[in-house]
């Protein structure tokens, strides 16, 4: 599904990514974990487009993606979220599902201009898609809020549907958990193996929250200084001591 | 499931009402009763509201910020007296050439300039809106710095229909996915293409469209005013179009249609004391940007929903 | 251009408008340094200048360097008066509604002024013998001489205020970060106060320059040269001193030698054509640094 083959990315003399190698394979739930400053989310905008790599390839599907621009990662099937909600926030709620399909529209410009057939058809399949997927994330009720207006835990909510109604392959998290609490963590925790089982995806997320990583990924990359310095199941990460000194410093071991 | 379709309450009672108001102002023009510097400024209105709603298409639900319109106005403007004058060509296929021509040097300084941010954007397109300016005043086929001669071949209904076809066209790009994805690129341009949205595409189509309209109200303006000069496009210009959108509420395109109506007639009130009129618009400006910097409408449409069966509403 | 003393009479021509041009991007690359914000009423704050240096030259009978003093203090105050009025309470707000604001202050500015003193263009007094210096076939006059060294003595002062003065180092903290500065005890209201203040009184000094070079002055005098400093201050990377410096004087020669080159009906479009030219392929200016939004 995803391979990454020595991968790097300077910027200036700083190498925040260095021989970086990942392999997903198809329909896995895997976990990218690290200190602050690791590396984490610089890999996330390598894999998107924002960042162009240094060196190395990025192989999605079989077909080289490094250097590709954001959008065009999105349409060979690679959606993300951010860890900093970037939301269209004054936009309906709707309407931020909408502008994720917006690649699958059906009609074009002058479709919609001299509101022809298509047009009308289009709409009514996007919008019916929309509503369907803002069930799945119980949001539907809230779907002409703004939104802005809605409470933190179900922004992140909107911002996976969001991602999902992209139709992606390989969905990217960036801390789905950050500020939610034990509760809603378990919760997401469900939901992300359900969007894995229900949707056939792959999913690659980055967690700091390790009761989230631990609990749902089958595997895991530790990234320390922008390499990466372990792999495996839970278990083995959770004893690993190179895991343990880069979390905790050289004196706990 | 919502069904939506072109045959409802709405529109007909849409299309009603703009034929009610250009009967009633034809009917008046015809019969002699309206004089004649309330016709024109009535045309001076759908001039400016296709600029306003044009403008808006860029600045406001782009996100875009463009501040020299004036010069897409005046490539329209002197391409459209040409095809009037040197071609004697029927008054239809001036304003399109105006437009066109208008739209391809949009698409030729989009391309390249709209990569620009914010205030940078701006300046950049401010100086392209003076550089335009100037290549007028150089070029001889255009009459030079001296102006050009074109006639008066626009009439009301001209520039009434000329303007609600522009608005229809404007509106139905904006109410699909495409005006979607050029919302996207204003509320978080990074987010829009993660999401799958080209946005450098939607930023040029938004902005060439923009343009093309600009040239056709340029087209209607030199067609109508008998006389046009470089200087008639100048910052000032641009810059009256700005207020307008702003006033109106940037993103709304009914704002930048009040906003279009309440600057002309206050242009047309004050026009006998120049500078006190100038002095009103920039604290006019002011104000707003200090009080309401949304406009009066901020991104809100005025529209005729409320007709519509309660049942719809209340889905949400 | 047909021979190198031509070409280095343009050169001096073109380094007396730059050094013009040089004073007033400083205003506009101090503040844009410091508040982010185009100040598009920069321009007309120096026709203000224009016109307290005439008024002191030709109804006080000041000589030169009391009058441009005069002007200088004057439109000081103006600026402050511009800032904490129209700019201060949208220090929050976007930017484009702060760059709307200061193109209605300009025209504010602008056809205010008219209203006080009339659309006609007023001439300026000569203030200056009218000495020419002859070196190697190139002409000095002597008010060139003194309009040079003026715009370099006041960019020297405001170099050591900059770097060595108190308010200097607030400026340039805040002009780093404004909170962390806010936070380290800076004073940032009048730390902006400041730089308002010694922006707009760099562009009173270069309005009566401006006044003497082309012998006269009206309303909308500060729109042109406004916009050609801006351009200057971008081409040397805004917010950048040395940069605005070096900028005006660079755009004062060429626009110098495409007159000279008999395109001068161009040369405006020449200014702008670098703008676009800049901000295309180097937007942070000749001597900035290019930054990027944070994922």
């Amino acid at each position: 599904m995803l391979k990454i083959e020595s991968l790097s990315k300077s910027f200036g003399g700083l190498k925040a990514v260095s021989n970086l190698n990942i392999d997903i394979k198809d329909g896995e739930l895997i976990g990218l974990i690290g200190p602050n400053g690791a590396g984490k989310t610089t890999v996330f905008n390598l894999i998107t487009g924002v960042y162009e790599p240094t060196e190395g390839e990025i192989l999605f599907r079989e077909r080289k993606i490094g250097g590709l621009k954001p959008y065009q990662v999105t349409h060979r099937g690679i959606a993300r979220t951010f860890q900093n909600i970037r939301l269209f926030a004054d936009l309906t709620v709707i309407d931020n599902v909408k502008i994720a399909y917006h690649q699958h529209a059906k009609y074009s410009s002058l479709g919609a201009i001299l509101r022809l057939p298509s047009y009308f058809k289009g709409e009514a399949e996007m919008e019916n898609k929309a509503l369907e997927l803002l069930k799945v994330f119980h949001l539907e009720g809230k779907a002409k809020e703004a939104a802005k207006n809605l409470p933190y835990g179900e922004q992140r909510r909107l911002e996976i549907a969001r991602a999902l109604a992209a139709e992606p392959k390989l969905l990217l998290l960036d801390e789905p958990a950050a500020g939610m609490n034990p509760q809603e963590t378990h919760e997401l925790m469900e939901l992300i193996r359900w969007i894995r089982d229900t949707f056939k995806l792959t999913i690659l997320l980055i967690e700091h929250d390790m009761s989230l990583v631990m609990g749902v990924c089958e595997r895991i990359y530790v990234l320390d200084y922008g390499t990466i310095i372990a792999q495996g199941g839970p278990d083995e990460i959770k004893s690993n001591p190179k895991v343990i000194e880069a979390y905790l410093g050289e004196e706990a071991i | 499931m919502k069904r939506v379709s072109i045959l409802n309450r709405k529109n007909a009672l849409t299309l009603f009402l703009v034929i009610v108001i250009y009967a009633v102002i034809q009917g008046l023009i015809v019969t002699d009763i309206l004089p004649p510097l309330y016709t024109s400024t009535l045309i001076q209105v759908c001039i400016y509201v296709i600029l306003a709603a044009s403008l808006n298409l860029i600045n406001g639900i782009t996100g875009q910020f463009s501040i020299g319109h004036a010069g897409f106005m005046a490539i329209g403007a002197y391409f459209a007296g040409i095809v009037s004058v040197k071609f004697h060509g029927p008054l239809f296929l001036a304003l399109l050439a105006g437009g066109i021509v208008a739209a391809v040097a949009g698409f030729i300084v989009g391309l390249p300039t709209l990569r620009l941010r914010g205030d940078y954007l701006a300046i950049a397109t401010l100086g392209l809106g003076q550089i335009v300016m100037i290549i007028f005043q150089n070029m001889d086929y255009f009459g030079g710095a001296a102006g050009m001669q074109v006639g008066r071949h626009v009439n009301w209904s001209w520039a009434f229909w000329g303007t609600i076809i522009s608005l229809v066209v404007i509106h139905n790009f904006v109410n699909s996915t495409h005006g979607r994805a050029c919302i996207s690129v204003r509320e978080n341009e990074i987010a829009a293409e993660a999401m799958g949205v080209n946005t450098t595409k939607y930023k040029v189509l938004a902005f060439t469209l923009g343009a093309f309209f600009a040239g056709v109200a340029g087209g209607i303006y030199s067609n109508y005013m008998y006389f046009i000069q470089p200087t008639t496009f100048n910052f000032l210009t641009s810059f009256n179009i700005l207020v307008m959108v702003v006033l109106g509420g940037l993103g709304s395109m009914t704002g930048s249609i009040l906003g279009a109506l309440i600057m002309t007639v206050l242009n047309v009130a004050l026009s006998g004391i120049p500078s006190l009129r100038m002095v009103i618009t920039a604290l006019l400006l002011i104000i707003m940007m200090l009080f309401r910097p949304s406009g009066l409408m901020g991104t809100k449409e005025f529209n005729l929903n409320f007709l519509e069966k309660k049942e719809e509403r209340t889905v949400a | 251009m047909h021979s190198i003393t031509e070409l280095l009479q343009q050169l001096v021509y073109g380094l007396s408008l730059g050094s013009i041009y040089a004073l007033i991007a400083l205003g506009y690359t101090m503040v844009y340094g410091i508040v982010k914000l185009i100040n598009f009423a920069h321009g007309d704050v120096m026709m203000v200048g224009a016109y307290m240096g005439w008024l002191a030259i030709t109804v006080f009978h000041f000589p030169f360097f009391p009058a441009i003093l005069f002007a200088m203090i004057v439109a000081a105050i103006a600026g402050i008066i511009i800032e904490r009025a129209a700019y201060k309470p949208l220090r929050n707000a976007t930017r484009i509604a702060a760059l709307i604001t200061a193109i209605g202050v300009s025209l504010f500015l602008e056809y205010g002024g008219m209203l006080v003193v009339g659309a006609q263009m007023r001439t300026y007094p000569n203030v200056f013998p009218e000495t020419m210096y002859k070196i190697g076939g190139i002409t000095f006059k002597f008010g060139d001489i003194v309009m040079l060294v003026t715009a370099l003595v006041l960019m020297l002062l405001l170099h050591f205020t900059v770097q060595y003065t108190k308010i200097g180092k607030a400026m340039r903290a805040s002009s780093f970060d404004m909170e962390a500065a806010l936070l380290m005890g800076v004073n940032v209201n009048t730390t902006i106060s400041a730089t308002f203040a010694i922006g707009s009184a760099l562009a009173a000094a270069a309005g009566v320059l401006y006044g003497i070079y082309f012998n006269s002055i009206d309303p909308l005098m500060g729109i042109t040269p406004g916009l050609k400093a801006f351009v200057a201050a971008v081409l040397g990377g805004i917010g950048i001193i040395p940069g605005a410096m070096v900028g005006g004087l660079v755009l004062g020669v060429t626009e110098s030698l495409v007159s000279g080159l008999g395109a001068s009906t161009w040369r405006d479009a020449v200014a702008f054509l670098i703008l676009i030219l800049v901000l295309i392929i180097k937007p942070s200016g000749l001597f900035g640094k290019n930054l990027r939004e944070k994922v």
